[in-house]
Formats: structure tokens, sequence, C-alpha cells
């Protein structure tokens, strides 16, 4: 088992002909990925990466049954990426694009709102590293040998931190059910929540890593989840204790504004909630072996 | 992108907002002559700074005489103003804002921010106008109204009026109060306004709603669709490092301390900071590198860490997925050979074709401290400023 996706789901690539999708289509094809087919508006019945290409992702899901996406469209042609996404009925879509501005987000959130929250496309980024199995399926731009099969679940805003506790887990002998980034923008499509839930409901996980980090309060809301809700543990770490207020760190989303916003406020509620914290990111391959030996 | 204070009411009028009468000025004799073109016998000279509380900071004089508006004027222009929210070294005054004095009966806080939970524009209005909004949230809790607009069809009249009537307005100036609060959100919508305050916004003795102080903030990644808002950037309020980072496709923030830091993702520079802070140092920037990094923007990156006085140290920590570590390697070989480095320099390098990079390292002979993990990166740093470590 695995969250999203593994070796059987059969993915589209919307922007496939571009140079940076190119290049990871590729990647993904080759770590096992079920690649089924492209859009590019204005390409359809060319092929590409050995993959047919399509005009709409409506013409792809029909012809090849995908139920992933993963999209790799600059950032002011995203947003309808996305929403062409969610109408053509695809369950999971990954948008890797950085820049998307914040009220086309605000369009696309309440876009997928017209389907009811169970049949709702589930979001992954923008402004993220993906989704990856581990041994299974690739649908992100992560280095993919630091990820090897094994029971802990782990979701990130940061795909560089997301790499970073992947690595430490291996050096370990510990590997990875799905590692999630969720994406370092102020609004994106699923939350650590979402990512909580469907660990612990996989039966191949036995605990989960959140990284989260300074800005907004998802980590809080997943951490009283965790509290109430979860069985599994949650090991967790939040990045930017030194970052002055009111400054963005690099991500959009990365700004303390209001409060509960801060690293310091953001550890102390996780710690009430029963998350075993990684006070530093040198010490996720020191803490998660301790929670699984429990 | 933030703008001026009078470009924002330029913008606000546009979409039917009332503004006092004002007029710019470079010169004190632009300042009379702005102030007699507007008339009257009391005028505000504000100086021009992307930052708020320029009160306090002496930012904002009222003047009851012509000579008085050109003495105000003599000292703001050219002065760096520093307030609460510059920084030490303050911000340049190059340009003023000459405005008719108004007498307000009272004041309101109005603003528009993006509510992260809701994923929507939120409005916050308070009757309690004039200081900043944290100051309201701490000393008047109860008098914050918010709203959050549905995005599918805008602001309605009726959460307009909620918002007048919560705040106290006077029933005969809700009307007013509305068309007020549509127009601003039409703006932010039109234009992509992330962030837009309305403070002090003045009920005058004659029944007017006057917008006496405006701030707005653009959303960066949607300059693409507005020409027109680009140029409205100010550089000169711009920290001259961070303006250089930005042209150069690096995102950087300058602070205190003296290990210059240099990393790709926003995340783990985050969490570097925090690494050499527990071993006892302090990073002097937050810097990530990006993705797909040449050695160029390596080499650049170096530039512009360097160009701080105080960095004593340099870390550099990659852990590369669509970076390369054989490219930052090259970079930092490039950097050590090119640029008079002074300092020691700790590289990290893990991921994507980490041999290839360590070889390059190895092989150059320039006398950077390597590390193979987070831990050892971060200890190798803060030895080096201890003077532990040698070069």
């Amino acid at each position: 088992m695995s969250i999203i996706v593994n070796e059987n789901t059969p993915v589209i690539v919307q922007g496939i002909t571009g140079r940076i999708a190119t290049f990871h289509t590729t990647d993904m094809a080759k770590y096992g990925t079920n690649i089924v087919g492209g859009v590019t508006p204005g390409k359809g019945g060319t092929r590409h990466c050995g993959v047919e290409v399509f005009d709409t992702v409506k013409q792809a899901v029909s012809a090849t049954e995908a139920t992933a996406s993963i999209i790799f469209v600059p950032p002011p042609f995203a947003a309808d990426a996305i929403m062409e996404a969610a109408d053509a009925g695809i369950e999971y879509c990954v948008c890797i694009t950085e820049g998307i501005p914040i009220q086309d987000m605000i369009r696309v959130k309440r876009y997928l709102r017209r389907y009811q929250h169970a049949k709702r496309m589930c979001l992954i980024g923008p402004n993220c590293a993906g989704v990856i199995s581990g041994g299974k399926a690739l649908l992100g731009i992560m280095p993919a040998h630091i990820y090897m099969p094994g029971p802990v679940g782990i979701v990130s805003r940061s795909g560089t931190l997301g790499y970073e506790a992947a690595s430490q887990l291996k050096a370990e002998g510990i590997g990875v059910s799905t590692s999630v980034g969720i994406g370092g923008d102020p609004i994106n499509g699923s939350s650590f929540l979402d990512h909580l839930k469907r660990f612990e409901a996989d039966r191949e996980t036995e605990a989960v890593v959140m990284i989260g980090e300074i800005g907004g309060l998802q980590e809080t809301e997943a951490a009283i989840y965790a509290r109430d809700h979860m069985h599994k543990p949650v090991v967790g770490y939040i990045a930017g204790l030194t970052a002055p207020k009111g400054r963005t760190m690099g991500h959009a989303g990365a700004i303390v504004s209001t409060a509960g916003e801060s690293a310091a406020e953001k550890v102390a509620i996780l710690r009430d909630s029963g998350v075993t914290i990684v006070k530093l990111p040198s010490e996720f391959g020191v803490v998660v072996p301790k929670v699984l030996r429990r | 992108m933030e703008i001026h204070e009078y470009q924002a009411k330029a913008i606000l009028a546009d979409y039917g907002v009332a503004i006092p009468d004002g007029g710019l000025a470079y010169s004190p004799e632009q300042a009379t002559y702005r102030a007699s073109e507007i008339g009257g016998e009391q005028w505000v000279v504000k100086a021009q700074i992307h930052s708020g509380a320029r009160g306090k900071a002496g930012g904002i004089k009222v003047c009851n005489h012509e000579r008085e508006v050109a003495e105000a004027a003599e000292d703001l222009l050219g002065k760096r103003l520093v307030t609460q929210q510059t920084g030490g070294r303050g911000k340049g005054v190059y340009r003023l804002y000459v405005e008719a004095a108004v007498a307000s009966e009272s004041e309101l806080y109005l603003g528009f921010v993006l509510g992260r939970a809701a994923e929507r524009v939120m409005i916050v209005a308070s009757a309690s106008g004039g200081s900043d909004i944290e100051e309201i949230v701490a000393s008047d809790p109860s008098s914050i109204v918010r709203i959050n607009v549905e995005p599918a069809v805008g602001l309605q009249a009726f959460e307009a009026r909620e918002i007048a009537f919560a705040v106290g307005l006077d029933p005969s100036l809700v009307p007013q109060a509305v068309n007020l609060l549509t127009a601003c959100y039409r703006a932010i919508i039109d234009l992509d306004i992330t962030m837009l305050e309305i403070n002090p916004l003045a009920v005058t003795a004659d029944g007017r709603l006057l917008a006496l102080d405006a701030k707005m903030i653009f959303d960066d990644n949607a300059l693409f669709r507005h020409q027109d808002v680009s140029e409205l950037r100010d550089k000169s309020q711009e920290d001259p490092r961070e303006r250089t980072a930005v042209d150069r496709g690096l995102s950087y923030v300058g602070l205190d301390g003296d290990i210059g830091c240099i990393i790709n993702g926003a995340g783990l520079a985050m969490a570097t900071m925090d690494m050499i802070k527990h071993a006892g140092g302090d990073p002097a920037n937050f810097l990530d590198i990006g993705g797909g990094a040449s050695p160029e923007r390596v080499l650049k990156a170096f530039r512009l860490v360097l160009s701080d006085d105080n960095v004593k140290a340099v870390l550099v920590n990659i852990f590369a997925g669509i970076n390369r570590c054989d490219w930052v390697a090259e970079g930092v070989v490039q950097a050590l050979r090119q640029l008079d480095v002074e300092v020691p320099v700790v590289v990290r390098l893990s991921g994507t074709n980490v041999k290839e990079g360590q070889a390059i390292l190895a092989q150059a002979d320039v006398g950077v401290i390597t590390a193979d993990s987070l831990a050892e990166a971060g200890t190798k740093a803060v030895a080096c400023i201890a003077g532990r470590a040698t070069k």
C-alpha cells in the first residue's frame, strides 16, 4: 500500500512537451510510473516521451483512463490547467509550477468546490516537489534514489527538507511508504490534515513525519486532528525558528503575519497535541527510529 | 511589490474612493507650490517611503503656513527615515506628498488581506482607526469585524452594509461606505492586490468618508499581467542586496549575523539557519539559489553573500533533486578562484551527482571545508567563526 499513487496508477503529464516536463517525464517513467499520455494544446496527435499527446485533458482521460495528472505548465496558465484536470475527472493532480498568482489559486479552490467533497479532485501543490511512493511510482521531481520502500509517510511543505528527511531515514535503513510535498504557497491544494487522514488509513504506513514551516495554521490544524483521531505516531519538525517576523522567507507562504504562525508557537502546539518533536533538521534519523520501536 | 501612499491613493481615487486634495513634490519649492494649489490654511507634508509608522518617526508634518511647508520639505527630503518597520538603516525620502489637512470626527481602520484559512479575500474593519491592527487586536478586540468575500460573486452590498453598521457609522454614511468597500474590492480583483489598508479612514464633520492614508501591496506573481502596476516600482525603497538578488534569480533576505548561507530550497534554507543558531552561530542571510542552478548562479550567490561585510564564514548546503551537485561544485570553485574570498567556506553536497561534485571540489584543491551531513555542516560553519577551524 501507499497513498495517492502506486505502480498501477495511470498518469498523464500536462504540458508534456516543455523542456522541464520532458526531463521529468523521462525520469518518472524510468522509476516505473505508469505514464499513459500527455496534454499540450495544439500538439494533439503527436507522440512525446513515448506516449500520445492530446489537445485537451478530457480527450486524454477518455483515451487513456488516466486518474492522475502532473502539471508542468508556466504560471500564467497553470490555474487553468488545474481546473481543466478537475473538469476532466482526474482524481489526483500534482502541480509543480511555482509562481501562480494568489487570485488564480483563490479561483481554483472555489472551482474545486463545485464537486462534492467525496468526488473533489485532490490537488497537491502548487509549488511543490510532488509525490513519491517508495519503489512504486514517482509523480514529482524528487531525487528518487533516496527513497526506499518502507513504513514511514512523509508530508512536507518544503521539497528539499523532505529529501533531507528521506535520506536520513535511508541511512538508518528505514523506507518511505509515500512522501508528499504540499508546497510553499499561501494557498495550496491539499493540506497536512488531508494527507494525515490518508496515512492514518493506509495499512503500510506505521508512522508519519510532518515537516512544516512558519506561516499559516495548517500544521496546527493537523496536530489537533492527530491528537483526536490518529492511532499512528506523528513526528513533527517546523522550520524557521530564526526567521524574523514580517519577512517572507523564500516561500510566498513562509511569513509570520498573525499569532500562532511562528515556528516556536507551532512547535508548542504540536508538542501539546502529542506530536513527537524533531528539534533539529539533522535529527529525523535519530527520532523516527525511536518512535517506530515504541 | 509595495508602492507609495500617493500612488495607492491615485489608484483608489480612480476607483471612486474619496481622498483629500494633494500633490507630489520633489523639492521644497514644489511643496510650497502644491500647498498654494491645494489652498486652505493647513497642510500635511508626508514622506513617501515604503513603510508604515511614519508619523511616530517624524515623517509626517502638519504645517500652518506655506513657509512651514517649505521647511518641512527641506527637513525631510534626502533624509533616511527610521521607523519601527524599516530596520536600522531606514529608508531614503526622495518624494513628498503634500495634502490638505483634514479635521476628522472619527477615524476607522479598514484592511483587505488574504484570509489564508478561508482562502478568500478577508475584510477587516474596526472603529478604532489610527493605530496599527496588532494594537487594535490587543486593546479592543471586540471592535474588529471580519468578513470573507465569496470569490465567485464578489463583495455584496449587504456585506458592506454589515461592516458599516458594525463599526458604528451613522446611517447617513452607510451608502458611501458601501461604495467605498465595493470600489476597494474591485481594485483588488482587477489589479491583483494582496493587501490594502486604509488607516485611518476618516469621517469628516461635513459627513464624508476620506482615505487619509493608504497602503497597497501587489502580488509579484501577477505583475506579468499588469504593465502599468510594474511601472510604479520604486527601487530606491528596496534593500540593495535584496534587489540585486531578485535581478539575479535568487531569493535573499539580509539578517544581522556573520555566517553567509548559500542553500537550495526555502525550507532547507530556513532549517539550516536554525541549525546554525542552535550550534551557537548567527546566520547573515537567507538565500535560496532555486532549482537547476548553474555554476554562474552559484558564483553570483557568492558575490551577493560576500557583499555583506559582516560575513566571516560561508556555508553552502545543497540537497540536489532538480539541482546538480557537480554544477554547484563548479560554481564554488569558480567563486574561490575569481573572487577575493578571505573567509572559510564550508560545503555540504548531497543528492543528484554528489560524487561528481565532491570530485570536482577535491581536484580543484581550493581549500573548502567539506561536510557530509546537515549537522556537520552547521557545526563546522560555527566552529569557523569561533576560530577553531583552519581554512
